[in-house]
């Protein structure tokens, strides 16, 4: 097992440096370092000098790719893109157009996003996995057939609706809880009931008929027949067989996920004006600083890998029949 | 009257698009494997039901591809050359020239006779009144408003959707006349059959959905003469248009993003797993890569990347539309980019099923050629994987548009779409009263889109793999 | 109750599907079952005798459901319980196994959780006495070392180790009645040797009754009291084991045991039942096999035949009967066509010359899979499927590779066509080396060597038409270039192999497997081949169909002089077909010779032992079966010495230092045992 996860860490060098060509690529090329100096420096009269003064101060004073002037390895690490890349795999993450530094920022802004991600997920899991296990028990019936069509319709209507939606009702109607902001610490509860609860509710429609599909594949096999055959009641073999069956592919679906739970939700975050990493992300977008996009793409993109490296692990320990095989 | 074709870059996809559907049809029709899941389609209710609202929305769809531009009157002007206006039209804008062109000033409610919001008006002995003025086209024809607007709505609903039935009157006797003919009864029986619902396709569904469609449709147009039905937006706009031309972005983003990564989907995915050996490491080790950046980064950065360069070649674009359009095109191609990959894993991972598959070692053992074995065992059995991930995936591209344009990087903010349109009114929800007419219009149009497209989507899945029930 | 009958069924009828135009699975099954025997249901494949078996049971699949009859379990009606009252009786009074122990066993639960839960439900007892109880069952049913096997995994266990623990688990309930729905039809023939000879003990011990549903008559000869033979959902026979085989009543069961194929009928063809088995959403009029039958009469076809019980204690429903007492004469001339069939015996089985003109020589062949492992994913081992395989084929002959399985004799086969690629040895066909020839220059092989599969359902695309199918190999091979001239040859094989030539239009699922092997022969013989690897081509077929299989295989032998590499795991399709034998075991041979040499007279203590597993019909042919200990070693991590060292009966020390060299003991006959 070892073995294996030092295998899938050596194999994720490669892809995180794909990963950085691919954002550099998309940056660089059409926004190459003159332009980006003349933005910043905002004036219509720029002087060469001062183009040239930020991009010493800022690092882009390098060719970008290759350097011919350099010799031996120096020819690519004496690069913009090694330069900056290279300070990444170390999770430093430099300072944002605005001067901030992009690695404290980070460490302060994923716990708000934490604080709503872990209670959505896992009330959502909760609450997703009981209705599921509630429809299957009464599969074939009009409360299985009615749940089928609510979810359905559920899955239909836009995440956006979700949150406006409740905006309106608990925040505005019945002013329940405050639409929008944040606190820090124990105040902050009242802030995320809402983005949390319409995190869930967002969430059933996809979630629960995903899950009654695994649970009525489980019901379908041959165990459950010989379960049955034993003499064991229906209540057992749904909650002992089939459950623990279906909830292999349920928990590897959410360990895969887990890490990027980090990254905090665009939307809600936003919509909540939670400054949480997503919200983070967002702004970033909208002021067009690239540095925090970028450092965003690494962050997600190694957090993406360390989740499949646990989604492998966890397999191994839920399911008896995997064994990891380097 | 003349007028010049246009066709813009997504125009042209639709129509090789639909090209594609059509060589598409001519090759299952002609193949059993294919004809006999598209018969459990059509023969399930649900199926013909949600077939009959897709048309719907696709007719507008389709009506809203056509773009031209109108010729220019000529004032005086007897030189030859017909000069054409700069606006490009569409035939669903020629259609509703009535709705485009009736714009108010700002906000008003759905079949409102006032505006939303009070104006200083000159009253005719010269004071000023701060009152709710007149709309200018919304129920200017009543002459007492509050009190002929609810019998005038209601006749004229009553109107439109006797109009309605007469339509579908005429079409249900003319559907009703061919069945009967191919089945060689006389049209009387065939009524009684399908009354009864007792025929294999069910025709009673599908006619009564149709109906309801047309009806509403009608109710609609002859209420929109008049009405503003669902209101009018901040700068007067009127909502029911926007909702209407709303629905060529969306299904142009659920469908021609497929259609974009479906070849490079489909050759990598098979390639991958029939090769194996380093052609299946690199092809693994893009869809790795790729996939691990967080999409809507990568869109955010690409749709960046495409405004700067827009703002800094702006006068390559002819036109707003143009400009619109390229930025659709470019969105289409970035979500494909970000959405090949999942079909791509499922396409090898059958593909690395199949190769061990008995038949196809029987092709190798008969000496067949590695393309020609690809193409005549591999392919034609992934097909309803590929068919069964397109349906799949147009609702979730539906859905996302919407939540791209809300953080500013989806369509062009001046194209009309359910996503801008949801953009726009959510400020206004902080109105008291509230403006709540485009959200809810948004809302209402493409949850029918996506929930028919949702329903559509399980009958062709269940029909093409029974196995895959759930794949999602 | 003192009626020694214990289970009764009457009119017991299931219908599955939609209520517009269900399929009636079972249609009114009368049966009786006694206390203490072993009681058949002999049938083939989808004639209902499963559906039957959960029908008792009541775990119909949700489409299922009984619509009349009654089932009385020593007098309660079990069709009238409550499901709670149900379960008491299901595990309890009754239980069952069933077919596939890989798939039937719960993946993630522990061998001893599984059986701990069935005594749990049916002992009222202390929960401490749980383990104890757990442990002692699993003795019972003979797994060895109990105590540490608790905590495995199904997939940690061998097949026959899950279908004991399958019945370890149907016991903990002391059941009156087991029902065992064909419970080794997964299983090699030397581990259903012992699950067949455990439930006999175990039916000795506890008195229970025992319902065994199988498809196999030499299971049935071996195993049962009584039987009953079904076929399109009714009974058509039922009889004393004794009696049936002495004389079968229904032409049904006498056509059955006639397609059976074995070294006594090797120089007649097998006996056939024609057609297919009648589809069970329709209202029959008269007699359901009719359509099939030799003796059939007109009224069979407008009277369906009703019950009659004979007075040699035999049932049976057929017209035949009707007429007089005694022994109907129509019932005899099944018989009769078996014998007037045409010699088709090769003499070629006595010619010692054939054996020398070799068409394919295939010298120390191995295939072994590279296992990796550590960090950098290095080679640490071999999965050893086919190590160093040695024959010869001479043209016009068969040789059957004989084994269980795992033991390499399919790699072996695609080995040596280069379907997969060998990793040493050599293979020469009339003297051109094939290994090692890539993609490119195996193509001009490939007309003469050709494969025919297993499963018929896997080895046709479903999604081209079958003259398309056929006429692949012309096209690929470029030996009939034009459409026409291909649909012309492919008419010609359609003929060839027996089937109208309108087949060409169609596509694959409108046949049934028989016809689709048919098709799949064709498609090989369309390249005119001089050798066809026949991988277990029939063992996927009911018997009946697998005679007309093998009638055929034998026909276009004799017609063409096409050589057979024969792989197959029964032996009396062997004994049949065959002209040499190579018996393998853990990726190589351990014996080879001539068909009778082998198989009356085997050397090697595995093929002993292997032929000795075989259920036999003939009381006076059978061998006393010998008994192997445990499963064959995994293929990647071989004993020392000789691989069979540590099962055989007969190894003495010297076994395990290493693999015995071969021991000719004639010119066609060789083994590799050091105690020969």
């Amino acid at each position: 097992m070892t073995a294996y996860i030092i295998r899938r860490l050596i194999y994720a060098i490669p892809i995180l440096i794909g990963v950085n060509l691919i954002t550099f690529v998309l940056f660089f090329v059409v926004n190459a370092p003159d332009d980006m100096a003349r933005m910043h420096l905002g004036e219509k009269r720029v002087t060469e000098e001062a183009i040239q003064t930020w991009k010493q101060e800022h690092g882009y004073d390098r060719p970008l790719l290759y350097n011919p002037d350099a010799s031996g390895l120096g020819r690519f690490t004496e690069t913009i893109f090694f330069e900056k890349s290279i300070r990444l795999f170390v999770f430093d993450f430099g300072s944002s157009d605005n001067g901030r530094d992009i690695g404290y920022d980070i460490s302060q802004r994923m716990w708000p996003s934490l604080a709503i991600a872990i209670p959505v997920l896992l009330v959502g899991l909760s609450f997703n996995i009981s209705y599921a296990l509630f429809i299957v028990f009464f599969r074939a019936t009009y409360v299985d057939i009615g749940s089928v069509v609510l979810l359905v319709a559920m899955m239909s209507i836009s995440g956006l609706f979700y949150i406006i939606g409740g905006q309106f009702l608990l925040g505005k109607l019945f002013h329940l809880v405050p639409i929008s902001g944040y606190d820090t610490g124990v105040e902050a509860w009242k802030f995320l009931i809402l983005p949390v609860i319409v995190g869930v509710i967002g969430g059933i429609g996809a979630g629960t008929r995903w899950y009654r599909t695994l649970f009525l594949e489980e019901i379908s096999k041959d165990y459950v027949r010989t379960a049955r055959a034993k003499g064991l009641s229906e209540r057992r073999v749904l909650f002992r067989h089939v459950l623990q069956n279906a909830l292999i592919p349920i928990l590897t679906g959410v360990v895969v996920v887990l890490p990027l739970l980090f990254m905090g939700s665009l939307i809600s975050e936003s919509f909540f004006g939670i400054p949480g990493l997503g919200s983070y992300t967002i702004d970033a977008i909208n002021s067009q600083d690239f540095a925090i996009v970028r450092s965003m793409v690494f962050l997600g993109a190694v957090l993406y890998i360390v989740g499949l490296i646990l989604t492998d692990i966890s397999y191994t320990l839920v399911d008896p029949r995997v064994r990891l095989q380097p | 009257m003349s007028l010049m074709p246009v066709v813009l870059w997504t125009d042209g996809l639709v129509f090789l698009l639909l090209a594609l559907i059509g060589a598409f049809v001519l090759y299952a029709s002609r193949h059993e494997h294919m004809r006999a899941p598209w018969r459990r389609v059509v023969r399930s209710r649900v199926g013909v039901a949600t077939i009959v609202v897709l048309g719907f929305y696709v007719v507008v769809g389709l009506l809203d591809t056509v773009h031209f531009r109108l010729a220019l009157d000529r004032q005086g002007d007897d030189s030859a050359e017909t000069r054409y206006s700069p606006e490009v039209l569409s035939l669903l804008d020629l259609a509703l020239s009535g709705l485009r062109e009736r714009q108010e000033k700002t906000y008003s409610a759905p079949f409102a006779t006032h505006l939303f919001v009070k104006e200083a008006i000159e009253q005719p002995d010269g004071t000023l009144l701060r009152d709710y003025p007149r709309l200018e086209y919304g129920g200017a024809h009543l002459e007492d408003p509050a009190r002929q607007r609810g019998f005038d709505i209601a006749w004229r609903a009553a109107w439109g959707a006797l109009q309605g039935l007469v339509i579908w009157a005429l079409l249900t006797a003319g559907i009703l006349w061919l069945i009967a003919r191919s089945r060689g009864e006389t049209p009387a029986a065939t009524r009684a059959t399908v009354l009864a619902g007792r025929t294999r396709i069910p025709w009673r569904t599908a006619l009564a959905t149709l109906g309801i469609m047309l009806v509403l449709s009608a109710v609609a147009g002859e209420l929109a003469l008049k009405y503003h039905i669902l209101g009018t937006d901040k700068v007067g706009e009127d909502v029911f248009y926007q909702t209407l031309k709303s629905i060529r972005t969306g299904l142009l983003i659920g469908t021609l993003t497929t259609l974009v990564m479906l070849p490079a989907a489909v050759l990598l995915g098979i390639m991958a797993g029939y090769f194996r050996g380093w052609v299946d490491d690199v092809i693994q080790y893009l869809y790795t890569t790729l996939n691990s950046i967080p999409g809507v980064l990568l869109i955010a950065a690409a749709i960046l990347l495409l405004q700067v360069y827009m703002s800094n070649n702006a006068d390559d674009f002819a036109s707003l539309v143009e400009r619109a359009d390229l930025r659709l095109l470019f969105l289409v191609l970035i979500l494909g980019v970000t959405s090949w990959t999942g079909l791509c894993r499922l396409l090898r991972g059958e593909a690395l099923k199949l190769r061990e598959v008995d038949y196809v070692q029987a092709s190798t053992a008969l000496g067949v050629g590695h393309f020609t074995l690809i193409g005549r065992h591999i392919l034609p059995n992934v097909m309803h994987i590929v068919l069964i991930t397109l349906v799949l995936d147009f609702s979730g591209l539906v859905l996302a548009e919407a939540v791209l344009s809300y953080i500013n990087i989806g369509v062009d903010p001046t194209m009309n779409s359910w996503g801008n349109m949801i953009n726009s009114a959510r400020l206004e929800l902080a109105r008291d009263p509230v403006v709540w007419w485009s959200l809810t219009a948004a809302f209402v149009f493409m949850f029918a889109l996506v929930l028919a497209a949702n329903l559509f989507a399980d009958v062709v899945r269940d029909a093409f793999d029974p196995r895959l029930k759930g794949a999602r | 109750m003192s009626s020694d009958v214990l289970l009764e069924v009457t009119g017991l009828t299931t219908l599955l599907g939609d209520t517009v135009r269900p399929v009636r699975v079972v249609d009114g099954i009368d049966l009786e079952i006694r206390r203490g025997e072993t009681f058949v249901l002999l049938g083939e494949s989808g004639c209902g005798k499963s559906m039957t078996a959960l029908s008792l049971m009541r775990l119909l699949p949700p489409s299922g459901r009984v619509a009349a009859g009654a089932v009385r379990l020593d007098g309660t009606d079990l069709l009238r319980l409550t499901e709670a009252e149900m379960r008491q009786v299901r595990g309890g009074r009754m239980a069952m196994i069933f077919q596939e122990p890989q798939t039937s066993l719960n993946p993630v639960m522990s061998a001893g959780d599984q059986i701990a839960e069935a005594v749990r439900v049916h002992e009222g007892g202390s929960r401490d006495r749980t383990p104890a109880r757990v442990v002692e069952l699993m003795r019972a049913v003979g797994i060895p070392d109990p105590a540490r096997r608790v905590d495995e995994y199904p997939h940690q266990l061998s097949g026959g180790m899950k279908q004991r623990i399958m019945i370890a688990m149907a016991l903990a309930g002391d059941p009156q009645l087991l029902i065992a729905d064909e419970p080794t039809t997964a299983l090699d023939v030397t581990i259903q040797a012992q699950v067949l000879r455990l439930l006999k003990d175990l039916q000795a011990k506890t008195g229970m009754a025992v319902l065994l549903i199988t498809h196999d008559l030499g299971v049935v000869a071996e195993t049962a009291d009584r039987l009953a033979v079904m076929y399109a959902g009714q009974i058509l026979e039922t009889a004393t084991t004794d009696a049936f085989f002495a004389a079968p009543a229904h032409p049904y069961s006498r056509k059955l045991m006639e397609s059976l194929p074995g070294a006594d009928k090797r120089s007649a063809r097998l006996a056939v039942i024609p057609g297919r088995v009648p589809h069970l959403d329709q209202a029959f009029v008269g007699c359901r096999f009719a359509e099939r039958c030799y003796a059939v009469m007109p009224r069979c076809r407008d009277q369906a035949p009703v019950w009659r019980d004979l007075e040699t204690g035999q049932g049976v429903r057929c017209h035949l009967w009707g007429q007089a007492g005694g022994q109907p004469e129509g019932l005899t001339r099944g018989v009769a066509d078996a014998v007037a069939a045409p010699e088709t015996a090769l003499e070629g089985a006595s010619d010692p010359e054939a054996a020398a003109a070799s068409m394919l020589q295939v010298r120390d062949l191995k295939v072994h899979f590279p296992i990796h492992d550590g960090v950098f994913r290095r080679v640490v081992g071999q999965v050893r499927a086919v190590d160093g395989l040695t024959f010869d084929l001479t043209p016009g002959r068969t040789l059957a590779l004989v084994g269980e399985s795992g033991c390499g004799k399919t790699t072996a086969g695609k080995g040596i066509l280069q379907l997969t690629t060998p990793t040493g040895g050599s293979i020469r066909y009339r003297g051109d080396e094939l290994v090692g020839l890539g993609h490119r220059r195996m193509r001009l092989f490939r007309k003469d060597l050709q494969i025919i599969f297993q499963d018929p359902y896997a080895a046709m695309n479903p999604r081209m038409l079958v003259g398309d199918l056929i006429g692949e190999g012309l096209q690929a091979l470029g030996i009939e270039r034009s459409r026409a001239g291909r649909m012309r040859r492919v008419a010609e094989l359609l003929d060839l192999v027996g089937m109208d030539s309108d087949a060409v239009d169609r596509y694959p699922h409108e046949f049934s497997g028989g016809q689709r092997q048919r098709i799949c022969i064709a498609r090989a013989l369309a390249v005119e081949p001089k050798l066809i690897v026949c991988d277990e081509p029939t063992s996927a077929l009911d018997v009946s169909v697998q005679a007309q299989i093998l009638n055929l295989l034998k026909d276009l032998q004799d017609r063409l002089g096409l050589a057979y590499l024969f792989i197959t795991h029964d032996i009396s399709v062997v004994a049949y077909l065959a002209h040499e034998v190579a018996v393998m075991y853990l990726g190589r041979v351990v014996e080879r010779g001539r068909v009778d040499e082998i198989l009356d007279d085997p050397h090697h203590p595995y093929t002993r032992a292997l032929l000795s597993a075989v259920p036999v019909i003939d009381r006076d042919k059978r061998r006393s079966v010998i008994r192997l200990e445990g499963d064959m070693p995994s293929p990647s991590n071989p004993p020392s010495g000789c691989y069979f060292h540590p099962r055989c009966p007969d190894a003495v020390a010297a076994c395990a230092l290493s693999y015995p060299e071969e021991t000719h003991l004639s010119t066609t006959r060789l083994v590799h045992c050091l105690r020969v």
